[in-house]
């Protein structure tokens, strides 16, 4: 129990904010939610190139089609692949088993991936693939090291080489480390298409992250509205009684 | 209490209900004739938003339990069925989210007013005992409630806070293993923690708060001056520097409550999150036993005492000193009225040294609470050793450095 309990205390090196990403530096994913139709084409990405192998768990289609502006047929019609019901949340018919013997991984639920890590991880990680011989796939990630994910969006970014620098220490070792990623072989986007799609993907996983973050703030101005005219109120009733004390 | 029997309304509905039960007496010695000095400033608004987060809590909490499942299987999907599917599931859950932290901002103001004023000092020890119960309480309650999300940090944070029962010598194996009812955080814990976090504390909790304001209004309150206005009374039996609670301060009151309310919302509505100080972002994760998140970090209200922990060596292979340390620091708040020996009860009539030493504790309480957000490199955890020396000293030191200290006169009736 001791050395658990020292493992523990060990471990327990906290961190601020977004726990994720370690030294890497994480590119701004500068998503707009407000804007519908990035989302509708993050939506058509998530549901062509995501949805066969992550499931989104605690995402109902027609809520989906409710707050992205689309009706329940034009989901139903595009963008529904696995499931029977609109009302249906989107899982996916690949068992888990199944998919861990394939990747060595069961594909991790997205549906909250986008507060767990948060938005500016996603747009680095869809970045960030680049081509690497040692692995399965013959992918690797900048941010996520040894990751089980094919770059499922070959076809549309292409693929990346990376462009090593090699520094010497003091003791005359040398070190080689990533700097960079370049363009190799060019898929069917330019890469700021490409950077766009990412955007539009990280938009929609953030809205599914928390699909009332569409809403609440422009509720939050009428609640706060409500609550300074209220609190002016209450000061002008203090003002009032508080008239007589000396 | 005083002039109970005469409070009595003779006739009609009220005299029927008065000739059967106490509620004009209750009234008027709690409201309309508890006579609460007219010099409160703004430290004196954080009791009453201590009642109102507690209100909200139990209510936020009463509507979250009839969607909440208390099963490890289903309460992690439970709380997002609560954030998406359920009427206004998100705002009762973002309500209570906020609010837990929200309970601890506004307590650690009301202490620190009590340290400022000297309002834990004779005669009024038992309102300060009951107020640190308080705080006990309220912090098993946060404990036992951030498991019940079922999310990565609810899961290991709870394993670090249960391992520290462990490290208690002789007992803490088997001590550790009764609270989890398993050998393993597991389904018995979430279904016990949930039992104690509806009914169990929150009933201990009430019960401490009325006894907190029945001995607060028995003795009175204390003020900015320190002074007790009961000394100077006019013909009536009416403290001269007296006014009625209600409407006074009842409507000071309210006007606090907006105040508070819009950062409330500003919270809710905006930053639900405030930066994963609220709700940290590895919780969005379900609970996974066999994966060790990267860092384990308790929320911002527990880390000045994390620190504490962290920052005290290990004896002989046994985390307990640090462990103790902890304990300590939160029930070292027991002894103030004992440890403060100063003649004068606001600071506005105390020396440099209690000045002094009141700021170092509170800059030292911050930068605990900043380290304990930190990983333990060398050079924080020296820090952290320093502060919680300081931590401690504030205490240790106080019977000494309050009776040397210098004192201004008291005047004979409060200031404004």
């Amino acid at each position: 129990m001791k050395k658990i309990i020292f493992a523990l205390l060990f471990m327990l090196t906290p961190v601020l904010a977004q726990a994720a990403g370690g030294n890497v530096h994480l590119d701004s994913a500068d998503i707009d939610l407000q804007n519908k139709d990035s989302l509708r084409r993050g939506a058509k990405l998530f549901t062509n190139y995501c949805l066969s192998c992550h499931s989104a768990q605690f995402q109902r289609y027609n809520r989906m089609a409710r707050d992205l502006g689309m009706t329940d047929d034009q989901v139903i019609n595009n963008l529904m692949f696995a499931s029977k019901e609109v009302g249906e949340t989107m899982t996916i018919a690949m068992p888990g088993e199944q998919a861990e013997g394939w990747f060595g991984v069961t594909p991790p639920d997205l549906s909250l991936t986008a507060r767990s890590r948060g938005p500016d991880w996603i747009y680095t990680y869809l970045r960030s693939f680049y081509l690497d011989d040692s692995r399965p796939f013959g992918v690797n990630n900048l941010i996520f090291d040894k990751v089980g994910m094919p770059h499922v969006l070959w076809q549309l970014q292409g693929f990346q080489q990376p462009v090593y620098e090699t520094t010497v220490d003091e003791d005359g070792k040398e070190h080689k480390a990533i700097v960079d990623l370049e363009l190799v072989e060019q898929g069917s986007m330019s890469p700021a298409e490409y950077d766009q799609a990412a955007r539009d993907l990280t938009a929609f996983m953030t809205y599914i992250a928390e699909p009332i973050r569409l809403e609440r703030k422009r509720i939050g101005l009428w609640v706060i509205g409500f609550l300074v005219i209220f609190t002016i109120l209450a000061y002008m009733l203090k003002k009032e009684y508080w008239k007589d004390v000396h | 209490m005083a002039g109970s029997n005469n409070d009595k309304i003779q006739g009609g509905l009220m005299g029927w209900i008065d000739g059967r039960f106490p509620l004009s007496s209750l009234w008027n010695d709690h409201m309309a004739k508890y006579y609460a000095p007219k010099n409160f400033n703004f430290w004196y608004f954080f009791g009453s938003l201590a009642l109102l987060v507690l209100v909200i809590q139990i209510v936020s909490g009463l509507f979250l339990t009839m969607h909440f499942k208390p099963d490890a299987e289903r309460a992690f999907a439970s709380v997002e069925y609560i954030m998406r599917d359920v009427e206004w599931g998100w705002l009762i859950r973002y309500i209570h989210s906020t609010g837990a932290s929200a309970f601890f901002i506004v307590v650690y103001l009301h202490m620190f007013r009590g340290m400022l004023y000297g309002s834990y000092k004779q005669p009024r020890e038992l309102i300060w005992i009951f107020g640190v119960l308080i705080f006990l309480a309220l912090m098993a309650e946060a404990f036992f409630g951030y498991l019940l999300p079922w999310g990565q940090m609810s899961y290991w944070g709870a394993q670090v806070i249960i391992s520290l029962f462990a490290a208690i010598p002789i007992v803490g194996d088997d001590l550790a293993l009764w609270i989890r009812g398993d050998y393993v955080i597991a389904d018995a814990t979430l279904n016990r923690f949930f039992a104690f976090h509806v009914i169990a504390v929150p009933l201990v909790l009430i019960a401490l708060v009325v006894a907190h304001i029945m001995a607060l209004h028995e003795v009175g309150s204390n003020n900015p001056d320190g002074i007790e206005i009961k000394k100077n009374k006019d013909a009536n039996g009416v403290p001269v520097d007296g006014i009625p609670f209600h409407p006074y301060y009842s409507v000071k009151d309210i006007f606090g409550v907006g105040v508070f309310l819009i950062f409330f919302a500003i919270v809710v509505f905006f930053v639900p999150e405030m930066g994963g100080y609220f709700i940290e972002p590895p919780n969005f994760e379900p609970a996974d036993p066999l994966k060790t998140p990267e860092h384990i970090a308790p929320v911002w209200y527990f880390t000045p005492y994390y620190a504490i922990l962290r920052a005290v060596p290990s004896v002989a292979g046994s985390a307990f000193p640090g462990v103790a340390a902890m304990g300590i620091a939160v029930l070292i708040f027991f002894l103030l009225p004992w440890l403060d020996r100063s003649p004068v009860k606001s600071i506005r009539y105390r020396g440099p040294l209690y000045k002094g030493a009141l700021t170092l504790f509170v800059i030292s309480f911050l930068v605990l609470g900043w380290l304990g957000t930190q990983p333990a490199t060398e050079t924080l955890t020296m820090l952290a050793r320093i502060f919680t020396a300081i931590y401690f000293a504030f205490f240790i030191l106080m019977p000494i450095y309050t009776r040397m200290d210098s004192t201004k006169p008291v005047p004979e009736r409060v200031t404004h």
